[in-house]
C-alpha cells in the first residue's frame, strides 16, 4: 500500500478516535479530500520542480507511533538552550512530554495544540485562527486533516512574553521509520511581542518524516520573531509549512537555519493584511554530501506602505542541492511597497548544485522591489589575503564562509541563539575557530 | 635573508617577471620603484606565495631554504609580511579577532600555545596606540567601509603585531595623506631593527623621504634595470623613467 493510501484508509479511524465532535471535523474533512485529490507533490509540480519526496515516501512510515516514550533530560539538553531561561513545549515522537516542557497560563497562553482543540475556554480563538491562512496544498492539508497537537502560543494585548520560547519535537527512533504532523499555532494580538525557537530532533538513525504547519497571527503593531534551527541526522525529512497573517504595523521576523537533515523544504508564506507591515525572511543554508534544501517563499504585498526584506545565504559542498525559489506579490493596492529580495550562493565542490529563482510578480505602478542573485566561489584574492597573515588555507576558508553568512546573524536578537548558530556553523565548516564570532 | 636569482613567473602563458634578481640581507631596507604594471605588485605577491602566479623559472630563497612550493601560510609563518596594496574587506570580522586568529595560527605553526587573552590585549593595545588608531577601529569589521588611509594603517598594525622577519609594502604610501604617511612611516622606522628587513614597494619618493632605504631598484618590463643609493629615488622623481629606458638599451 502506498503512503498516500495507508493515511487515506487511516483517517476515518483517526477522527472516530480523537473526537468526531471538534468543532474542526470539518475542516479536517475537508482537508483529508483534497490531499486526497492532490496526492503527494511530484516533480511535475511547479512549485516542486527542484525537489523530489520519491527517496522519503518509500519509507514505510508508522503514522501513530506508541505513546510511551520517554527521554531523559541529560541526553537532550545540548538541543535545548540551556543558557537562558525559557518556556519549552517538548514533544516526543508527537507526543507531549510534561517533564522536558515548561509552559504556563500565567497572563500568556503557551500550551498545547491539543488542548486548544477541545477545551472550551480555546473555541473563540480557535474559531478566528485555526487553518484561517494554511493554504490547503497537498501538504498543509495532509497535515490538517491529522492534526491534533503541536504547541498552542496566544499573547494577549499589550503583553510582552518576558522569555523565549522553545518549541522542540524529538524522534526516538523507536519506530523504524516514523511520521510526524506537528500542528502549531502563534497569535500575537494587538501590540504583543514574543519570540519563538523551532527544532525538530531525531535522536536515532532511524527515518523520520516530520511534516509541520505553523500558523502565525501578528495583530496590529506587534511582533513575532520566529528562528527555526534545522540541524537534524541526515535520515530526517522536514517538510515546514509557515504561514504568516500579519496586520497593521505588525513586525514579524522569521530567521531558517538549515545545516543538517536528508531533505528539507520550507514552505514560507507572508500575508501583509494591513499597512506599514515589516516582514523578514532570512535563511543561512550549509549542506554537504547528499543532502537537499528548499526554501520556497511567498511575500504577499496587500496593502500599501508595507516593506519585506529578505536575504537567504547558502553554502553547499559535496553533491549537496539547493533551491531558492521567492516568490513577491505586489497587488493593485498594494502602492510604496518596498520589497528587497537576495539570495547569494557559494558551491564549494563541482558537483554541489543551487537552483535559484526569483518570481517578482508587481501590479501596482509606485513601489520600489529589488532582487539579486549570485552564485559563485569564494574569493580567491581574500583567500590570498588571510592565507598570508599566516592562516591555513581551511581556516582561512571557514573564516570566509562565516564571514559570507554573518550579516544574516546581525539580525539574530537573541544573544544565545547567535551564539548557538556561530557554532553550529563552525562545526559545519568543521573547523574550530580560536575566538568567539 | 631573501635570495631571488633570475626568477621568472607569470599567469598562464603571459611572462610578467622576465629574470629578477634580488637579494635583501638583514637590516636593510629595499626600495623597488617603476612605472605602471612593471611587475612591482606581482613581485610582491610572488614572494607572498599567490597561486595565481606560476614561477616558471628561478628561484626564491629565504634563509637559504628554497619557498618557491610553499603556500602562503607557510611562508608567512617563516615570517614574510606582505602590507597589501588592496586589502581585502572580510565582513563579521573585528580587527581584534583576525588579529588574534592570526597570532595565534602563528604560534600553532611553530609549536606554541595560544597567547593569553591579557598579554594579546595588552599588546593589541600597544601597537593600535603607535598607529594612533581609535580603540573603536579594533571591533569594526575588518577592512569594511574603511578609508584607504585606514585600510593601510591596519596594513601596518597588522605588521606590527606580527613582527615578521621580512615585510614587503606594497605602495602602502597610496590613500594615506601627510600626517597619516608619517604616522605609518615612523611605526614602520620602529619596527626596524638588524635582525629584520623592508621592501618597499612604491611610486613615489615621499615615503622613502621617512622609510629611508638602503638600495634603491628600478623594475621595469619585468627585470631590475638599475640599482642605486637612495639618491636614485630623487633622480627618478625628478627625471622619471625615460633616462633609465635609453640606458637600458644602451647596455
Amino acid at each position: 500500500m502506498s503512503l498516500k493510501d495507508k493515511l487515506v484508509s487511516s483517517y476515518l479511524a483517526f477522527e472516530d478516535y480523537i473526537d468526531a465532535d471538534s468543532h474542526i471535523h470539518d475542516i479536517r474533512n475537508s482537508a483529508i479530500k483534497s490531499f486526497e485529490e492532490a496526492g503527494f507533490p511530484t516533480k511535475k509540480d511547479e512549485a516542486w520542480k527542484y525537489t523530489s519526496l520519491n527517496s522519503v515516501l518509500k519509507e514505510d512510515y508508522c503514522i501513530f507511533p506508541k505513546k510511551d516514550n520517554t527521554i531523559e533530560f541529560k541526553e537532550v539538553k545540548k538541543y535545548f538552550l540551556h543558557e537562558i531561561d525559557t518556556y519549552k513545549v517538548v514533544f516526543i515522537d508527537g507526543v507531549y512530554n510534561s517533564f522536558l516542557s515548561e509552559t504556563t497560563h500565567d497572563k500568556v497562553d503557551v500550551c498545547l495544540m491539543s488542548s486548544a482543540l477541545t477545551k472550551p475556554k480555546y473555541k473563540a480563538v480557535i474559531e478566528n485562527y485555526f487553518n484561517k491562512v494554511a493554504k490547503s496544498d497537498s501538504m498543509t492539508s495532509l497535515n490538517t486533516a491529522f492534526a491534533k497537537e503541536g504547541a498552542y502560543i496566544c499573547i494577549p494585548k499589550h503583553r510582552e512574553v518576558e522569555k523565549p520560547i522553545e518549541i522542540i519535537n524529538f524522534a526516538t527512533g523507536n519506530e523504524a521509520a516514523l511520521l510526524l504532523q506537528p500542528r502549531n499555532l502563534i497569535v500575537a494580538e494587538e501590540n504583543a511581542h514574543v519570540q519563538i525557537i523551532e527544532r525538530h530532533q531525531s535522536l536515532t538513525e532511524n527515518a523520520v518524516l516530520t511534516n509541520v504547519v505553523t500558523e502565525i497571527f501578528a495583530e496590529k503593531n506587534s511582533s513575532v520573531d520566529y528562528y527555526k534551527v534545522q540541524n537534524d541526522n541526515k535520515t530526517a525529512t522536514l517538510i515546514d509549512n509557515t504561514f504568516i497573517s500579519q496586520k497593521q504595523g505588525s513586525n514579524v521576523s522569521v530567521h531558517t537555519f538549515s545545516f543538517g537533515g536528508k531533505l528539507i523544504r520550507n514552505n514560507l508564506n507572508f500575508y501583509q493584511k494591513g499597512e506599514r507591515i515589516n516582514s523578514t525572511l532570512k535563511g543561512i543554508t550549509i549542506i554537504e554530501d547528499k543532502q537537499h534544501v528548499d526554501h520556497s517563499t511567498l511575500v504577499n504585498h496587500i496593502e500599501p506602505n508595507c516593506e519585506s526584506h529578505q536575504d537567504y545565504k547558502g553554502i553547499f559542498a559535496g553533491n549537496s542541492t539547493g533551491v531558492f525559489n521567492g516568490r513577491i506579490i505586489v497587488e493593485k493596492e498594494a502602492q510604496k511597497t518596498d520589497a528587497f529580495q537576495q539570495n547569494n550562493n557559494i558551491l564549494i565542490d563541482d558537483k554541489a548544485t543551487i537552483n535559484s529563482k526569483p518570481q517578482l510578480e508587481i501590479f501596482a505602478d509606485d513601489v520600489k522591489c529589488s532582487h539579486g542573485c549570485t552564485i559563485g566561489q569564494l574569493d580567491e584574492d581574500a583567500l590570498f589575503y588571510l592565507q598570508s597573515r599566516g592562516i591555513a588555507k581551511k581556516e582561512a576558508q571557514a573564516l570566509l564562509m562565516y564571514a559570507f553568512a554573518s550579516n544574516v546573524l546581525e539580525s539574530v536578537k537573541i544573544p544565545e541563539v547567535k551564539a548557538r548558530i556561530t557554532k553550529l556553523i563552525a562545526n559545519k565548516i568543521g573547523v574550530k575557530l580560536g575566538f568567539n564570532l | 635573508m631573501l635570495q631571488i636569482k633570475n626568477l621568472h613567473a607569470g599567469v598562464e602563458e603571459t611572462d610578467i617577471l622576465k629574470g629578477i634578481n634580488l637579494e635583501v640581507k638583514a637590516g636593510e631596507v629595499h626600495a623597488i620603484m617603476g612605472p605602471n604594471g612593471s611587475g612591482k605588485s606581482t613581485l610582491a605577491s610572488v614572494i607572498a606565495g599567490k597561486e595565481e602566479f606560476d614561477v616558471t623559472e628561478g628561484s626564491i630563497l629565504f634563509e637559504a631554504e628554497d619557498i618557491a612550493e610553499l603556500a602562503p601560510e607557510e611562508r608567512a609563518h617563516k615570517g614574510i609580511f606582505l602590507s597589501f596594496q588592496y586589502p581585502v574587506e572580510i565582513p563579521g570580522v573585528s580587527v581584534t579577532n583576525f588579529i588574534k586568529t592570526a597570532i595565534n595560527e602563528n604560534r600553532k605553526a611553530k609549536g606554541l600555545e595560544d597567547m593569553p587573552a591579557n598579554e594579546m590585549l595588552k599588546m593589541i593595545r600597544e601597537k593600535a596606540e603607535m598607529f594612533e588608531m581609535d580603540r573603536k577601529f579594533l571591533s569594526r569589521s575588518l577592512n569594511e567601509g574603511f578609508s584607504g588611509g585606514e585600510k593601510k594603517r591596519n596594513e601596518i598594525f597588522q605588521l606590527a603585531m606580527l613582527d615578521p622577519k621580512l615585510a614587503i609594502l606594497d605602495e602602502t604610501d597610496s590613500g594615506l595623506d601627510i600626517d597619516a604617511l608619517r604616522v605609518v612611516a615612523n611605526g614602520v622606522n620602529k619596527l626596524k631593527s638588524d635582525k629584520n628587513a623592508i621592501v618597499v614597494i612604491t611610486h613615489y619618493q615621499r615615503l622613502l623621504d621617512h622609510i629611508v632605504p638602503d638600495f634603491v631598484h628600478v623594475l621595469m618590463d619585468g627585470k631590475i634595470v638599475k640599482t642605486g643609493p637612495k639618491e636614485l629615488a630623487y633622480e627618478l622623481e625628478e627625471r622619471g623613467y625615460d633616462w633609465i629606458k635609453e640606458e637600458a638599451k644602451a647596455v
